[in-house]
């Protein structure tokens, strides 16, 4: 079958590979009709995760039809089709009982390599490096999917690959960065990134009750797709200071929740601050560059929530500790546990309060996935969201 | 190897750690203080170089206090004396009277230091002596089933090689009797019988090789409720004394470079079999949580067929 392979710093390749096949009893194939590339990808690509391997198969966000199931897997027959989540979760576990499904504690045979990095192990997650499990992905024509009797969400005909596709990651990403910001009347959300994560944060917030809504980026392009969708404010952070721009329009309070959906990849308006991460990075001194999260301690109002979605690897720099507890403020963050909202997700699409393909900027066909991630990396030619299909 | 170290070396390692946070931290602080205690409060250079000397104290004691192995840390203080006292013999040289009074003093305080880290050193690579196991291993893990059902598992012992990695069979001979076969090497086997030796139901089970073994060993495995309906905590003791000659290597190089890292493992396969039904596989990991495999990756790609 054809794959998009990692294959070092900045290079993907669409290659021939064998075809997976059942490895457990609880397993099933599905061939796929859509995978989309997301901006954890591009920490990959650009060389920021550890203990990648060059040949490893990337992709987590993706859905098909099942092609063959393993002895064990019995709610799943060929033909179904499924939406995968991208956190690999047993079911059965103690974490997976209080719906932790991203820190299952069963899915990574590499727990012990995650354990050196981070003490104790996550789950693994399909095409995100050998530490997290050294899965295959589904930026391919067919992959192997663990415990399909219990993660894959079935999805009938009526509804196109476009509008739950973004089940597998994304929305639900979205989705649970307000859920995390507790929010109650009146409450003012700000969310750094307008990507396609940061974009579904800001619909979110608004489903679950915001006063208000604050998109924080740089690339016009996606602030504005964001406003027109929702009507949310947007602060472009080259042309204003972000904390004047907050404090402005929360007259003096700080937004009560905000966002990070940026990660260890953030951009900084000052050229020596950025030079100064990314120095830092680039010697491995710190991993992260965590521009967004500082800023959104700094932002948040007295006892606020900061909730970070954002992905981040390994370590970070002038962590603005003093700020987050002198005011007495509350961190929230994970890697989505995509199985707890899948379903509630699916009813929301299904009745119309949502509709997540307005993110899609471009579809493609597998095989120019090297292009995708050059657009989508580096924001040319307006890229929001690309979508490829084997 | 995880060696075993005695624990008055055990000790001294962290004492001389805790020795190395206070100085280090002493020349980062107020290393003009340190020059004047030790007679170079007349050199530029020195003033520049104490706190240097200062980071490389924090070293020691990072590696001394934060690595179990007590080796590189000892060792690094040895390296650290030698270059201190060539600094300190240079000083001697060049110091007026007051100043080399102070130098004199300070060169004696480091030498006697230098004495007890090569007396540190030097215990760290003794051996343990005989009639002790020569390498014991534990490990520990909640499985989120009964303790009833965990014990009953491993109570059959022919379950075993089902998630320990090297283990080839375990043949079940008897109410207390068992035949174990090792996976070695290139065509070697290791093989032994084992008796258990005490079998406290749903708390205990602990087996002993007999007699004529290659490798005398022994283990324990012990099964508690876990607080909070979590299911089953279980710690396992391991021991083995293989001989000096062939048969210890290949037994050494069939438990590899992290033996408890493999028990570790041998545990979370368990865990993996009792809660997802069995050993949880990648095609990075197509074996499963594996020692070896952790630094020696596939690609997560599928694997040729065939
Ligand atoms: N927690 C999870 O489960 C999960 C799931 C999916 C993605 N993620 C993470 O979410 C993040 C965003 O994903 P995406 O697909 O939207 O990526 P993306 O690259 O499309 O979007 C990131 C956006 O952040 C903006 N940005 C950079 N620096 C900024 C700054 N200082 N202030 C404000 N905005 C800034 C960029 O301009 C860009 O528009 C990534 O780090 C990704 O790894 C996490
Ligand atoms: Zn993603
Ligand atoms: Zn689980």
């Amino acid at each position: 079958m054809k794959a998009n392979c990692w294959m070092g710093r900045n290079s993907v390749e669409v290659t021939e590979v064998p075809d997976p096949k059942i490895l457990n009893s609880r397993d099933a194939i599905v061939r796929i009709t859509s995978a989309a590339i997301c901006g954890s990808d591009l920490h990959m690509y650009d060389g920021y995760i550890p203990t990648m391997k060059k040949g490893d198969i990337l992709g987590h966000e993706f859905m098909g039809e099942v092609v063959e199931v393993g002895p064990e897997v019995t709610d799943l027959r060929p033909g179904d089709r499924v939406v995968v989540p991208f956190p690999i979760a047993c079911g059965r576990c103690w974490a997976c009982e209080h719906e932790l499904y991203s820190v299952c504690e069963n899915s990574n045979p590499n727990a012990g390599l995650a354990e050196k990095f981070m003490g104790h192990s996550p789950a693994g997650i399909f095409g995100y490096s050998h530490m997290l499990g050294g899965y295959a992905g589904g930026q391919a024509e067919y992959a192997r999917v663990p415990f399909a009797d219990f993660g894959p969400l079935k999805v009938d005909g009526d509804l196109s690959d476009e509008q739950v596709l973004f089940l597998s990651d994304i929305l639900p990403t979205g989705y649970m960065a307000a859920e995390m910001c507790d929010i109650s009347p009146g409450d003012v959300v700000a969310v750094w990134g307008a990507g396609p994560v940061g974009q579904f944060a800001v619909v979110s917030a608004y489903l679950l009750g915001a006063e208000q809504v604050i998109c924080i980026d740089r690339f016009s392009y996606r602030l504005r797709r964001i406003h027109e969708h929702t009507g949310a404010e947007i602060v472009d952070y080259e042309e204003v200071d972000v904390m004047e721009a907050l404090k402005e329009m929360t007259a003096g309070r700080g937004p009560d929740a905000c966002i990070d959906a940026v990660g260890m990849e953030a951009h900084h308006p000052t050229g020596p601050i950025h030079a100064y991460d990314r120095a830092k990075q680039a010697t491995r001194m710190e991993t992260d560059r965590p521009h967004a999260l500082r800023e959104a301690i700094m932002a948040c109002r007295n006892g606020g929530i900061v909730s970070s979605v954002g992905g981040y690897g390994g370590f970070v720099d002038k962590f603005p500790m003093g700020s987050f507890m002198n005011r007495s403020l509350t961190m929230r963050s994970a890697q989505c546990h995509v199985q707890r909202y899948m379903r509630p997700l699916l009813e929301r699409i299904r009745r119309g309060d949502l509709d997540p393909t307005f993110v899609i900027s471009h579809r493609m066909p597998l095989e120019e996935a090297p292009q995708g991630f050059e657009l989508f990396k580096s924001k040319r030619d307006e890229c929001n969201k690309v979508v490829l299909t084997p | 190897m995880n060696r075993h170290h005695d624990p008055i070396t055990k000790r001294l390692a962290d004492l001389l750690g805790w020795a190395s946070l206070g100085l280090g931290a002493t020349q980062l602080a107020a290393p003009r203080a340190v020059c004047r205690l030790a007679g170079l409060d007349d050199s530029a250079l020195a003033q520049t170089i104490v706190p240097i000397v200062g980071l490389r104290e924090l070293l020691h004691a990072a590696l001394l206090l934060g690595v179990r192995n007590p080796i590189p840390g000892v060792w690094s203080r040895v390296a650290g004396d030698a270059m201190d006292l060539t600094v300190m013999g240079r000083a001697l040289v060049s110091r007026d009277s007051g100043r080399r009074q102070r130098a004199t003093a300070a060169t004696a305080v480091l030498v006697a230091i230098t004495a007890v880290d090569l007396y540190a050193a030097t215990r760290t690579l003794r051996r343990r002596e005989g009639g002790e196991h020569a390498m014991e291993l534990h490990a520990a893990i909640t499985i989120n089933r009964p303790r009833r059902e965990v014990y009953r598992y491993w109570h059959d012992f022919t379950n075993l090689p089902r998630f320990m990695a090297h283990l080839e069979s375990v043949e079940v001979k008897g109410k207390t009797r068992s035949h174990w076969k090792v996976r070695g090497p290139v065509r070697w086997s290791i093989e032994w019988d084992a008796e258990i030796v005490e079998d406290l139901p749903d708390e205990l089970i602990a087996w002993q090789s007999m007699s004529r073994a290659d490798v005398p060993n022994a283990g324990a495995v012990h099964f508690a409720d876990a607080p909070g309906e979590r299911g089953t905590e279980l710690r396992v003791n391991l021991a083995y004394d293989p001989p000096a000659g062939k048969v210890g290597a290949a037994f050494a190089k069939l438990l590899g470079e992290h033996p408890e890292q493999q028990v570790r493992d041998d545990l979370r396969r368990l865990k993996q079999v009792m809660e997802a039904g069995e050993v949880v596989r990648s095609e990075g990991s197509p074996e499963g949580a594996y020692a070896i495999r952790q630094v020696r990756q596939r690609p997560a790609q599928p694997l040729p067929v065939g």
